[in-house]
């Protein structure tokens, strides 16, 4: 299809974006003001005459700026601390997301297939399931032998549930006409799920994925701050890129807080990107229409 | 193209005998008959339409003749055997397609031999003869959402007879193309059904479908559902649209087909059924035409 010239479009949109964004950034930080003068000056001052402190508005002036913030990064780029933040986070992520996966989809399915299970399994699920993630912190601390083991149990509750919703919701909208055609046709109990059940969940499998993978980076990086990072050791690396960004703010290394940040927005779409390939890969009916 | 060197499976088509078959849903005082006291014979070999306004229970009787739901009371055999579950003697082809998105034309063709472990070499080789009778060899590695409307149905069409039923049920499988393919498809499963010689129970709300299709044609009362007359359809075979169109006797079943429709859905229509609403009033415009 036609589509060279639209991509090549749409990258160039995408580019432009970005580039707008880190100018505005730029501008901002540099300048001490949004948009690089003091448009809000009106504002704020109808603000303090209604008696509202002038330094409630955010400043842009303390984040600092895309410049510094490169700056900083290419001064730990070669750092190993760095790196090994990095791979915590991304250890913790894979364990636990891939944890999620292998208990959640047969655990989904079997919500899915059988009534009992169902009537069993699901109350359970639907009274634990509003608990958030990061409120399993404290108690999977004391829970869990090593604080390794509670962070990455922390990250696989993020991606469970929803992994398991969307498997079961996915498998009971399978349309009841391809299991009487089915059955119709003679297929035994195990081939059904095997060749309509299993392929008729996948694309929910994917969308749960997904959105659990996102899920899980938000816990990991979370649940590394509120712990200390499970690293004993001290030093920079070891604690994951949360506990990465909370030392850099307790060390006061604006810069590298935002480091920090943009790690992992790269980690999560990098993470993204790759279960979308494979999910395009395992449903290929679905990218045809 | 049904060419004699072609190794095709016989085909044993079947009887289906219906006695007697109520079908209600609910329970108690909300108790809901859907289908009351129905009686009636699919015969061998025959192409047999059912036809009845639309909402009036065929859809539930398709369910019974395949075995998805069982009857209420009164029984159903297929050649004397009563009938228990969904099997494959009996297929049948839905309203909508059915054809599994996940799989290519070719492995949804397959599925039934697959899931028996019959892949034989015989199979394989009465599966490239479909795909070429359904017109679809070109098309074996698409998934339906690659395919047209009327390509799905031939592919659904091809699925169901690899199975070699000993009859075809077909609940509204033209429903929803447009009218050009909904035609060629008239001819087209007309001439299938010609050449098979398979038992087949097609229902329709489209009088011109049906007519042109049926060797017996059921018009049903509303519901609940039961069997109010059978018209013997005696026009000859190969049955081509320009024939139809116009012949005599095509007009005088279509006539007489019509006056007992209406009359069944004047019947809705005065207990307030906007379907019937709609038949009266396209009744009306064709008599005066006619």
């Amino acid at each position: 299809m036609a589509t060279g010239k639209f991509n090549l479009r749409s990258l160039a949109r995408g580019v432009l974006s970005i580039v707008v964004f880190l100018i505005l950034w730029e501008i901002g930080s540099r300048s001490k003001h949004w948009l690089g003068a003091d448009v809000f000056s009106p504002l704020r001052e109808a603000l303090g005459a209604m008696g509202f402190k002038k330094t409630y508005l955010p400043w842009i002036g303390a984040v600092p700026a895309p410049t510094e913030v490169l700056h900083a990064w290419r001064s730990i780029i070669t750092d190993a601390g760095y790196w090994q933040s990095w791979y915590m986070s991304s250890f913790r992520v894979l364990a636990g997301f891939t944890a999620a996966m292998l208990i959640g989809i047969p655990f989904g399915l079997l919500l899915a297939v059988n009534r009992t299970a169902f009537g069993i399994g699901f109350p359970v699920f639907e009274v634990l399931r509003p608990i958030p993630p990061l409120a399993w912190v404290p108690a999977s601390i004391i829970f869990w032998p090593t604080q390794e083991m509670s962070i990455a149990f922390v990250t696989f509750l993020g991606a469970f549930y929803t992994i398991v919703i969307n498997v079961v919701g996915g498998a009971k909208s399978i349309d009841v006409r391809y299991f009487q055609a089915a059955q119709s046709m003679g297929s035994s109990k195990w081939d059904i799920f095997r060749r309509i059940i299993l392929p008729g969940t996948l694309p929910s499998i994917v969308v749960g994925s997904a959105v659990g993978m996102g899920i899980t980076w938000e816990v990991v990086v979370a649940a590394e701050m509120i712990s200390g990072g499970g690293s004993q050791t001290g030093g920079t690396g070891g604690g994951g890129l949360g506990f990465f960004i909370w030392n850099s703010y307790v060390g006061g290394s604006y810069e590298q807080i935002v480091v920090g940040m943009i790690s992992i927005g790269i980690a999560g779409f990098i993470s993204s990107e790759l279960l979308r390939t494979l999910g395009k890969y395992v449903t290929p009916w679905l990218r045809l229409r | 193209m049904s060419d004699a060197t072609i190794p095709r499976p016989l085909v044993a088509p079947g009887e289906i005998a219906v006695s007697g078959v109520s079908k209600s849903y609910g329970t108690a005082h909300l108790r809901k008959e859907v289908v009351r006291e129905c009686t009636f014979t699919i015969e061998r070999g025959k192409l047999t339409v059912m036809i009845g306004p639309s909402g009036c229970g065929k859809s539930t009787l398709i369910r019974l003749l395949a075995g998805f739901e069982q009857p209420s009371t009164g029984t159903i055999r297929l050649d004397d055997e009563p009938i228990s579950g969904p099997s494959r003697d009996r297929l049948v082809l839905f309203q909508e397609t059915a054809l599994f998105p996940w799989m290519t034309t070719y492995d949804n063709i397959l599925y039934g031999p697959r899931a028996r472990g019959e892949l034989t070499p015989q199979v394989l080789e009465f599966a490239e003869f479909l795909l070429v009778k359904v017109g679809l060899q070109e098309f074996r590695g698409k998934y339906p959402t690659q395919l047209s409307g009327g390509m799905q149905r031939r592919a659904e069409l091809a699925r169901a007879m690899i199975n070699n039923p000993k009859i075809m049920i077909l609940d509204e499988p033209f429903r929803g193309l447009d009218a050009m393919t909904k035609e060629l498809m008239w001819e087209y499963y007309s001439g299938l059904y010609e050449e098979s010689g398979r038992t087949n129970f097609f229902v329709t709300t489209d009088i011109d479908e049906a007519v042109f299709l049926a060797d017996r044609l059921l018009i049903m009362s509303n519901i609940p559902t039961q069997v109010h007359s059978v018209l013997e359809v005696d026009l000859p075979r190969p049955r081509k649209l320009g024939d139809m169109v116009s012949s005599d006797r095509a007009n005088e079943i279509k006539t007489e087909a019509l006056s007992i429709l209406h009359g069944e859905a004047m019947k809705s229509f005065s207990r307030g059924s906007k379907a019937a609403a709609d038949f009266v009033e396209a009744y009306a415009k064709r008599v005066v035409k006619a």
